[in-house]
Protein backbone atom coordinates (compact mmCIF):
# COMPACT_ATOMS: atom_id res chain seq x y z
CA UNK A 1 0.00 0.00 0.00
CA UNK A 2 1.28 3.25 -1.16
CA UNK A 3 0.42 7.07 -0.66
CA UNK A 4 1.59 9.15 1.92
CA UNK A 5 0.01 8.14 5.04
CA UNK A 6 -0.74 8.17 8.87
CA UNK A 7 -0.39 4.66 10.39
CA UNK A 8 -2.97 3.59 12.44
CA UNK A 9 -2.03 2.59 15.56
CA UNK A 10 -0.06 -1.11 15.48
CA UNK A 11 -2.30 -3.72 15.31
CA UNK A 12 -1.68 -7.45 17.12
CA UNK A 13 -3.37 -9.15 13.97
CA UNK A 14 -1.44 -7.09 11.16
CA UNK A 15 2.08 -7.69 11.70
CA UNK A 16 4.73 -5.86 12.87
CA UNK A 17 3.34 -6.72 16.47
CA UNK A 18 3.43 -10.70 15.46
CA UNK A 19 6.51 -11.11 16.69
CA UNK A 20 7.04 -12.72 20.26
CA UNK A 21 10.17 -10.48 20.31
CA UNK A 22 8.01 -7.35 20.50
CA UNK A 23 5.98 -8.46 22.98
CA UNK A 24 9.15 -8.07 25.22
CA UNK A 25 8.59 -5.56 27.67
CA UNK A 26 12.31 -4.92 29.03
CA UNK A 27 13.56 -1.96 26.52
CA UNK A 28 17.02 -0.80 25.59
CA UNK A 29 18.37 1.59 27.76
CA UNK A 30 16.67 0.14 31.28
CA UNK A 31 20.23 0.27 32.46
CA UNK A 32 20.58 4.38 31.37
CA UNK A 33 18.85 5.55 27.80
CA UNK A 34 21.84 5.99 26.52
CA UNK A 35 23.87 2.49 27.10
CA UNK A 36 24.85 1.14 23.85
CA UNK A 37 22.66 -1.71 22.49
CA UNK A 38 24.66 -4.90 22.75
CA UNK A 39 25.46 -6.59 19.64
CA UNK A 40 26.45 -10.34 18.91
CA UNK A 41 27.52 -11.19 15.47
CA UNK A 42 27.22 -14.49 13.84
CA UNK A 43 29.78 -15.53 10.64
CA UNK A 44 30.64 -18.79 9.24
CA UNK A 45 34.15 -20.40 9.12
CA UNK A 46 35.02 -18.75 5.82
CA UNK A 47 34.25 -15.15 7.22
CA UNK A 48 35.05 -15.91 10.68
CA UNK A 49 39.07 -16.23 9.38
CA UNK A 50 39.38 -20.02 10.47
CA UNK A 51 39.45 -21.75 6.86
CA UNK A 52 37.41 -22.51 3.22
CA UNK A 53 35.66 -26.03 2.82
CA UNK A 54 38.41 -27.15 4.32
CA UNK A 55 36.60 -26.01 8.14
CA UNK A 56 32.85 -26.12 6.90
CA UNK A 57 33.04 -28.96 9.46
CA UNK A 58 34.32 -27.27 12.50
CA UNK A 59 31.56 -26.85 15.29
CA UNK A 60 30.19 -23.67 16.98
CA UNK A 61 32.45 -21.29 18.56
CA UNK A 62 32.70 -17.69 20.34
CA UNK A 63 34.88 -14.80 20.54
CA UNK A 64 34.48 -11.59 22.43
CA UNK A 65 34.71 -8.97 20.03
CA UNK A 66 34.46 -8.29 16.90
CA UNK A 67 36.39 -10.60 13.56
CA UNK A 68 36.69 -9.70 10.21
CA UNK A 69 33.50 -8.30 8.19
CA UNK A 70 32.69 -6.96 12.24
CA UNK A 71 35.47 -4.14 11.74
CA UNK A 72 32.55 -2.70 9.15
CA UNK A 73 29.45 -3.69 11.28
CA UNK A 74 31.03 -1.58 14.25
CA UNK A 75 32.24 1.53 11.97
CA UNK A 76 28.25 1.41 10.62
CA UNK A 77 26.90 0.71 14.51
CA UNK A 78 28.88 3.84 15.50
CA UNK A 79 28.21 5.32 19.09
CA UNK A 80 25.02 3.74 19.52
CA UNK A 81 26.08 -0.03 19.77
CA UNK A 82 28.85 -2.31 20.15
CA UNK A 83 30.07 -6.03 19.15
CA UNK A 84 30.43 -7.85 22.35
CA UNK A 85 31.01 -10.83 20.96
CA UNK A 86 30.71 -13.42 17.69
CA UNK A 87 29.65 -16.49 17.14
CA UNK A 88 30.93 -18.53 14.51
CA UNK A 89 30.33 -21.95 12.73
CA UNK A 90 30.95 -24.43 9.99
CA UNK A 91 28.51 -24.17 7.79
CA UNK A 92 28.36 -28.45 7.40
CA UNK A 93 28.36 -28.16 10.68
CA UNK A 94 25.24 -25.76 11.18
CA UNK A 95 23.62 -27.88 8.19
CA UNK A 96 24.03 -31.43 9.57
CA UNK A 97 23.50 -30.73 12.83
CA UNK A 98 21.15 -28.23 12.96
CA UNK A 99 19.16 -28.45 16.47
CA UNK A 100 22.97 -28.57 18.44
CA UNK A 101 24.42 -25.93 16.51
CA UNK A 102 21.48 -23.38 17.79
CA UNK A 103 21.57 -24.86 21.08
CA UNK A 104 25.10 -23.97 21.30
CA UNK A 105 25.22 -20.75 19.86
CA UNK A 106 22.40 -19.77 21.49
CA UNK A 107 23.54 -20.79 25.40
CA UNK A 108 26.80 -19.15 24.65
CA UNK A 109 25.46 -15.74 23.56
CA UNK A 110 22.76 -15.56 26.12
CA UNK A 111 25.58 -15.13 28.50
CA UNK A 112 26.90 -11.94 26.67
CA UNK A 113 23.39 -10.67 27.60
CA UNK A 114 22.88 -9.46 23.89
CA UNK A 115 20.36 -6.68 22.94
CA UNK A 116 20.47 -7.78 18.80
CA UNK A 117 21.74 -10.19 17.09
CA UNK A 118 23.32 -9.47 13.32
CA UNK A 119 24.13 -12.41 10.76
CA UNK A 120 25.99 -12.40 7.32
CA UNK A 121 25.71 -10.93 5.53
CA UNK A 122 25.74 -14.45 3.32
CA UNK A 123 24.89 -13.19 0.08
CA UNK A 124 24.46 -16.36 -2.10
CA UNK A 125 25.84 -19.19 0.02
CA UNK A 126 22.41 -21.17 0.22
CA UNK A 127 23.92 -23.41 3.63
CA UNK A 128 25.46 -20.18 5.11
CA UNK A 129 22.61 -18.40 4.39
CA UNK A 130 20.13 -20.77 6.41
CA UNK A 131 22.76 -20.42 9.18
CA UNK A 132 21.63 -17.35 9.28
CA UNK A 133 18.55 -17.94 8.96
CA UNK A 134 17.76 -19.96 11.34
CA UNK A 135 20.05 -18.38 14.39
CA UNK A 136 18.03 -14.88 14.01
CA UNK A 137 14.78 -17.29 14.26
CA UNK A 138 15.87 -18.87 17.22
CA UNK A 139 17.61 -16.04 18.93
CA UNK A 140 14.13 -14.47 18.62
CA UNK A 141 11.96 -16.88 20.05
CA UNK A 142 14.51 -18.08 22.75
CA UNK A 143 16.37 -14.63 23.88
CA UNK A 144 13.52 -12.38 23.18
CA UNK A 145 15.87 -10.32 21.32
CA UNK A 146 16.08 -8.69 17.90
CA UNK A 147 18.06 -10.19 14.96
CA UNK A 148 18.42 -9.28 11.22
CA UNK A 149 20.29 -11.58 8.50
CA UNK A 150 21.64 -10.41 5.52
CA UNK A 151 21.49 -12.60 2.74
CA UNK A 152 20.92 -12.36 -1.32
CA UNK A 153 17.26 -12.48 -1.69
CA UNK A 154 17.48 -15.58 -3.80
CA UNK A 155 19.37 -17.03 -1.24
CA UNK A 156 17.32 -20.40 -0.52
CA UNK A 157 17.48 -18.84 3.37
CA UNK A 158 15.75 -16.22 2.25
CA UNK A 159 12.17 -17.99 1.03
CA UNK A 160 12.74 -20.34 4.41
CA UNK A 161 12.90 -17.08 7.17
CA UNK A 162 11.82 -14.05 5.23
CA UNK A 163 8.24 -14.44 7.36
CA UNK A 164 9.72 -14.62 10.37
CA UNK A 165 12.90 -12.23 10.48
CA UNK A 166 14.11 -9.29 8.80
CA UNK A 167 16.46 -10.05 6.03
CA UNK A 168 18.64 -7.09 4.34
CA UNK A 169 18.98 -7.76 0.49
CA UNK A 170 22.54 -7.91 0.30
CA UNK A 171 22.69 -9.24 -3.45
CA UNK A 172 25.44 -12.05 -5.03
CA UNK A 173 28.25 -9.56 -4.59
CA UNK A 174 30.70 -9.59 -1.63
CA UNK A 175 31.61 -5.91 -2.60
CA UNK A 176 28.52 -5.32 -1.51
CA UNK A 177 29.48 -6.09 2.13
CA UNK A 178 29.93 -2.65 3.56
CA UNK A 179 26.71 -1.15 2.92
CA UNK A 180 24.78 -3.92 3.40
CA UNK A 181 26.37 -4.34 6.84
CA UNK A 182 25.27 -0.33 7.03
CA UNK A 183 21.92 -0.86 6.38
CA UNK A 184 21.46 -4.11 9.19
CA UNK A 185 22.50 -2.32 11.85
CA UNK A 186 20.76 0.66 10.90
CA UNK A 187 17.73 -1.62 10.92
CA UNK A 188 18.93 -3.59 14.05
CA UNK A 189 19.57 -0.41 16.19
CA UNK A 190 15.72 0.88 15.23
CA UNK A 191 14.63 -2.41 16.63
CA UNK A 192 16.26 -3.06 19.34
CA UNK A 193 15.12 0.32 20.45
CA UNK A 194 11.59 -0.17 19.39
CA UNK A 195 11.28 2.18 16.92
CA UNK A 196 8.50 1.93 14.10
CA UNK A 197 9.80 0.01 11.23
CA UNK A 198 8.83 1.76 8.06
CA UNK A 199 8.55 -0.77 4.55
CA UNK A 200 10.85 -2.77 3.07
CA UNK A 201 11.44 -0.78 0.49
CA UNK A 202 12.40 2.61 2.60
CA UNK A 203 14.10 0.40 5.02
CA UNK A 204 16.06 -2.42 2.55
CA UNK A 205 14.82 -5.52 3.93
CA UNK A 206 12.97 -8.02 2.17
CA UNK A 207 9.17 -8.12 1.99
CA UNK A 208 7.36 -10.62 4.48
CA UNK A 209 4.05 -10.65 3.62
CA UNK A 210 3.24 -8.12 6.36
CA UNK A 211 -0.14 -6.36 5.59
CA UNK A 212 -0.95 -3.34 7.44
CA UNK A 213 -3.38 -1.08 7.51
CA UNK A 214 -2.69 2.99 6.40
CA UNK A 215 -4.81 6.13 5.73
CA UNK A 216 -4.27 7.08 2.16
CA UNK A 217 -4.71 10.89 1.19
CA UNK A 218 -6.60 9.69 -2.04
CA UNK A 219 -9.39 7.36 -2.77
CA UNK A 220 -8.64 4.15 -4.92
CA UNK A 221 -9.60 5.26 -8.11
CA UNK A 222 -8.05 8.46 -8.26
CA UNK A 223 -4.55 6.70 -6.99
CA UNK A 224 -5.15 4.12 -10.21
CA UNK A 225 -6.36 7.06 -12.57
CA UNK A 226 -2.84 8.67 -10.64
CA UNK A 227 -1.29 5.92 -11.69
CA UNK A 228 -2.29 5.83 -15.13
CA UNK A 229 -1.16 8.92 -16.29
CA UNK A 230 2.20 8.39 -14.71
CA UNK A 231 2.75 5.12 -16.82
CA UNK A 232 0.54 7.20 -20.02
CA UNK A 233 3.30 9.70 -19.48
CA UNK A 234 6.06 7.54 -18.59
CA UNK A 235 6.96 8.17 -15.44
CA UNK A 236 7.62 6.48 -12.28
CA UNK A 237 4.49 4.65 -10.54
CA UNK A 238 4.52 2.02 -7.91
CA UNK A 239 1.38 -0.33 -7.97
CA UNK A 240 -0.28 -1.48 -4.71
CA UNK A 241 -0.29 -4.78 -5.92
CA UNK A 242 2.85 -7.14 -5.68
CA UNK A 243 1.86 -9.64 -8.10
CA UNK A 244 2.98 -13.55 -7.10
CA UNK A 245 6.18 -14.37 -8.58
CA UNK A 246 5.85 -17.96 -10.24
CA UNK A 247 8.89 -20.21 -10.17
CA UNK A 248 9.93 -21.79 -13.40
CA UNK A 249 10.33 -25.91 -13.51
CA UNK A 250 12.45 -27.50 -15.80
CA UNK A 251 10.83 -29.44 -18.80
CA UNK A 252 10.44 -33.15 -17.77
CA UNK A 253 12.09 -34.92 -20.84
CA UNK A 254 9.26 -36.54 -23.24
CA UNK A 255 7.73 -39.64 -23.22
CA UNK A 256 9.52 -41.80 -25.52
CA UNK A 257 6.89 -44.91 -25.70
CA UNK A 258 3.41 -44.42 -24.85
CA UNK A 259 3.11 -48.31 -25.09
CA UNK A 260 5.13 -48.79 -21.94
CA UNK A 261 4.20 -45.29 -19.90
CA UNK A 262 2.34 -44.90 -16.93
CA UNK A 263 -0.31 -41.89 -17.20
CA UNK A 264 -2.03 -40.12 -14.30
CA UNK A 265 -5.13 -37.96 -13.98
CA UNK A 266 -4.54 -34.83 -12.09
CA UNK A 267 -7.54 -32.23 -11.93
CA UNK A 268 -7.72 -28.65 -10.43
CA UNK A 269 -11.54 -28.70 -11.05
CA UNK A 270 -12.60 -30.58 -8.02
CA UNK A 271 -13.80 -33.66 -8.87
CA UNK A 272 -14.76 -36.07 -5.78
CA UNK A 273 -16.15 -39.05 -5.03
CA UNK A 274 -20.59 -38.55 -4.05
CA UNK A 275 -20.33 -36.96 -0.89
CA UNK A 276 -16.45 -35.35 -0.73
CA UNK A 277 -15.19 -37.36 2.06
CA UNK A 278 -11.92 -36.06 2.64
CA UNK A 279 -14.12 -32.54 2.85
CA UNK A 280 -11.57 -30.77 -0.13
CA UNK A 281 -12.34 -27.37 -0.29
CA UNK A 282 -14.26 -25.82 -3.32
CA UNK A 283 -12.10 -22.54 -3.65
CA UNK A 284 -8.97 -21.65 -2.12
CA UNK A 285 -7.72 -24.78 -1.10
CA UNK A 286 -5.27 -25.88 0.90
CA UNK A 287 -5.71 -30.18 0.58
CA UNK A 288 -5.97 -32.67 -2.06
CA UNK A 289 -7.93 -35.34 -2.54
CA UNK A 290 -7.01 -39.15 -3.88
CA UNK A 291 -9.57 -40.91 -5.38
CA UNK A 292 -8.90 -44.99 -6.16
CA UNK A 293 -9.82 -45.77 -9.58
CA UNK A 294 -8.79 -49.33 -9.85
CA UNK A 295 -11.51 -51.12 -11.55
CA UNK A 296 -13.61 -48.08 -12.77
CA UNK A 297 -13.82 -48.08 -15.73
CA UNK A 298 -16.34 -44.62 -16.58
CA UNK A 299 -17.26 -42.02 -13.79
CA UNK A 300 -20.70 -42.32 -13.19
CA UNK A 301 -23.02 -39.06 -12.31
CA UNK A 302 -24.25 -40.67 -9.26
CA UNK A 303 -20.59 -42.13 -7.36
CA UNK A 304 -18.77 -38.56 -8.47
CA UNK A 305 -19.40 -34.96 -8.33
CA UNK A 306 -17.47 -31.77 -8.62
CA UNK A 307 -16.79 -29.10 -5.96
CA UNK A 308 -15.73 -26.14 -7.16
CA UNK A 309 -16.75 -22.07 -6.56
CA UNK A 310 -15.10 -21.07 -9.12
CA UNK A 311 -17.15 -22.41 -11.93
CA UNK A 312 -20.71 -23.84 -12.96
CA UNK A 313 -20.26 -27.46 -12.36
CA UNK A 314 -23.64 -28.18 -13.64
CA UNK A 315 -22.12 -29.68 -16.88
CA UNK A 316 -19.47 -31.38 -15.04
CA UNK A 317 -21.63 -33.12 -12.52
CA UNK A 318 -24.04 -34.74 -15.75
CA UNK A 319 -20.29 -36.55 -16.85
CA UNK A 320 -17.75 -36.37 -14.50
CA UNK A 321 -15.31 -38.01 -17.59
CA UNK A 322 -16.05 -34.42 -19.07
CA UNK A 323 -13.64 -33.29 -15.66
CA UNK A 324 -11.30 -36.38 -15.55
CA UNK A 325 -11.58 -38.17 -19.35
CA UNK A 326 -11.38 -41.68 -17.11
CA UNK A 327 -13.84 -43.81 -19.76
CA UNK A 328 -11.17 -42.35 -22.72
CA UNK A 329 -8.07 -43.61 -20.78
CA UNK A 330 -9.47 -46.90 -19.92
CA UNK A 331 -10.28 -47.67 -23.81
CA UNK A 332 -6.38 -46.34 -24.54
CA UNK A 333 -5.55 -48.44 -21.66
CA UNK A 334 -7.25 -51.62 -23.35
CA UNK A 335 -6.25 -50.51 -26.84
CA UNK A 336 -2.50 -50.91 -25.47
CA UNK A 337 -2.23 -47.24 -26.14
CA UNK A 338 -0.70 -46.60 -23.36
CA UNK A 339 0.40 -48.89 -21.15
CA UNK A 340 -0.97 -48.01 -17.84
CA UNK A 341 -3.60 -45.75 -16.05
CA UNK A 342 -1.95 -44.56 -12.78
CA UNK A 343 -4.81 -45.91 -9.60
CA UNK A 344 -5.45 -43.12 -8.02
CA UNK A 345 -6.83 -39.47 -9.33
CA UNK A 346 -5.38 -36.48 -7.56
CA UNK A 347 -8.11 -33.61 -7.43
CA UNK A 348 -8.44 -30.22 -5.89
CA UNK A 349 -10.83 -27.68 -5.84
CA UNK A 350 -8.20 -24.54 -7.84
CA UNK A 351 -10.63 -21.49 -7.20
CA UNK A 352 -8.69 -18.74 -5.65
CA UNK A 353 -5.85 -21.02 -4.82
CA UNK A 354 -3.42 -19.42 -3.17
CA UNK A 355 -0.01 -19.55 -4.70
CA UNK A 356 2.12 -20.92 -2.00
CA UNK A 357 -1.30 -23.74 -1.11
CA UNK A 358 -1.05 -24.32 -4.18
CA UNK A 359 2.55 -25.13 -4.78
CA UNK A 360 2.67 -27.58 -1.60
CA UNK A 361 -0.45 -29.46 -3.23
CA UNK A 362 1.70 -29.85 -6.72
CA UNK A 363 4.49 -30.46 -4.93
CA UNK A 364 3.11 -33.24 -2.80
CA UNK A 365 1.13 -34.93 -5.86
CA UNK A 366 4.27 -35.01 -7.98
CA UNK A 367 5.90 -36.91 -5.08
CA UNK A 368 3.29 -39.61 -5.02
CA UNK A 369 3.27 -39.61 -8.53
CA UNK A 370 6.85 -39.94 -8.52
CA UNK A 371 7.16 -42.34 -5.65
CA UNK A 372 4.43 -44.67 -7.59
CA UNK A 373 6.28 -44.99 -10.94
CA UNK A 374 4.47 -42.74 -13.27
CA UNK A 375 5.63 -41.39 -16.23
CA UNK A 376 3.12 -39.05 -17.94
CA UNK A 377 0.47 -36.62 -16.43
CA UNK A 378 -2.64 -35.05 -17.88
CA UNK A 379 -4.09 -32.49 -15.46
CA UNK A 380 -7.35 -31.12 -16.37
CA UNK A 381 -8.07 -27.68 -15.17
CA UNK A 382 -11.16 -25.47 -15.27
CA UNK B 1 -6.87 -20.21 -20.21
CA UNK B 2 -3.26 -21.67 -21.95
CA UNK B 3 -2.15 -18.23 -21.05
CA UNK B 4 -2.74 -18.68 -17.78
CA UNK B 5 -1.39 -21.91 -17.91
CA UNK B 6 1.71 -20.69 -19.46
CA UNK B 7 2.28 -17.57 -17.14
CA UNK B 8 2.22 -19.95 -14.22
CA UNK B 9 4.85 -22.03 -15.49
CA UNK B 10 3.32 -25.09 -17.25
CA UNK B 11 5.69 -26.44 -20.22
CA UNK B 12 3.39 -28.14 -21.92
CA UNK B 13 -0.32 -27.41 -22.31
CA UNK B 14 -3.17 -27.68 -25.19
CA UNK B 15 -6.67 -26.29 -25.15
CA UNK B 16 -9.43 -28.05 -23.44
CA UNK B 17 -12.83 -28.55 -24.36
CA UNK B 18 -14.51 -25.40 -22.42
CA UNK B 19 -13.85 -24.03 -18.39
CA UNK B 20 -17.27 -25.82 -17.42
CA UNK B 21 -15.90 -29.24 -19.49
CA UNK B 22 -12.57 -29.43 -20.29
CA UNK B 23 -13.06 -33.18 -21.82
CA UNK B 24 -16.08 -32.92 -23.25
CA UNK B 25 -18.39 -30.73 -25.43
CA UNK B 26 -22.23 -30.63 -23.95
CA UNK B 27 -23.30 -29.46 -27.59
CA UNK B 28 -22.43 -32.85 -28.69
CA UNK B 29 -25.00 -36.16 -29.14
CA UNK B 30 -22.58 -38.62 -26.96
CA UNK B 31 -20.97 -40.62 -29.19
CA UNK B 32 -19.46 -37.28 -30.82
CA UNK B 33 -18.83 -36.16 -27.59
CA UNK B 34 -16.75 -39.29 -26.69
CA UNK B 35 -14.80 -39.26 -30.00
CA UNK B 36 -13.99 -35.95 -29.46
CA UNK B 37 -12.86 -36.47 -25.92
CA UNK B 38 -10.66 -38.81 -27.43
CA UNK B 39 -8.83 -37.20 -29.61
CA UNK B 40 -8.28 -34.45 -26.85
CA UNK B 41 -6.90 -36.62 -25.10
CA UNK B 42 -4.64 -38.18 -27.72
CA UNK B 43 -3.74 -34.79 -28.37
CA UNK B 44 -2.59 -34.37 -24.87
CA UNK B 45 -0.62 -37.67 -25.31
CA UNK B 46 0.94 -36.15 -28.43
CA UNK B 47 1.86 -33.48 -25.83
CA UNK B 48 3.82 -35.22 -23.23
CA UNK B 49 6.14 -37.00 -26.49
CA UNK B 50 7.44 -33.54 -27.41
CA UNK B 51 10.51 -32.06 -26.79
CA UNK B 52 9.87 -28.78 -24.83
Amino acid sequence: MTGSARHFAPSRLCGENSFPTIQRTLRIGDNGMNSKIRVVHYLNQFFAQIGGEDKADDGPQIKDGLIGPGRALQQALGEHGEIVATIFCGDNFFAEHQERAIDLLIQRMAEYKPDLLIAGPAFESGRYGIACGAICQAAQQRLGIVAVAGMDEDNVGASLYRKNIYIVNSGVSIARMAPTLQRMAALGVKLARREAIGKPESEGYLPRGVKRNEFAAKPPAERAVDMLLAKLRGDEFHSEIAPPKFAGSKPAAPLHDLKSAVIALVTDGGLVPEGNPDNIEPGRPTRFTTIPIAGVNSLDANRYDAVHSGYDTAIANRDPNRLVPLDTMRELEREGVIGKLHEFVHSTGGAHAAVENATNIGKDIAQRLKAAGVTGVILTST
Amino acid sequence: MIPVAKEVGSLRAIASGGIVSPTGNPELPPDKEKEYRRQLVLRALQTLQQEV
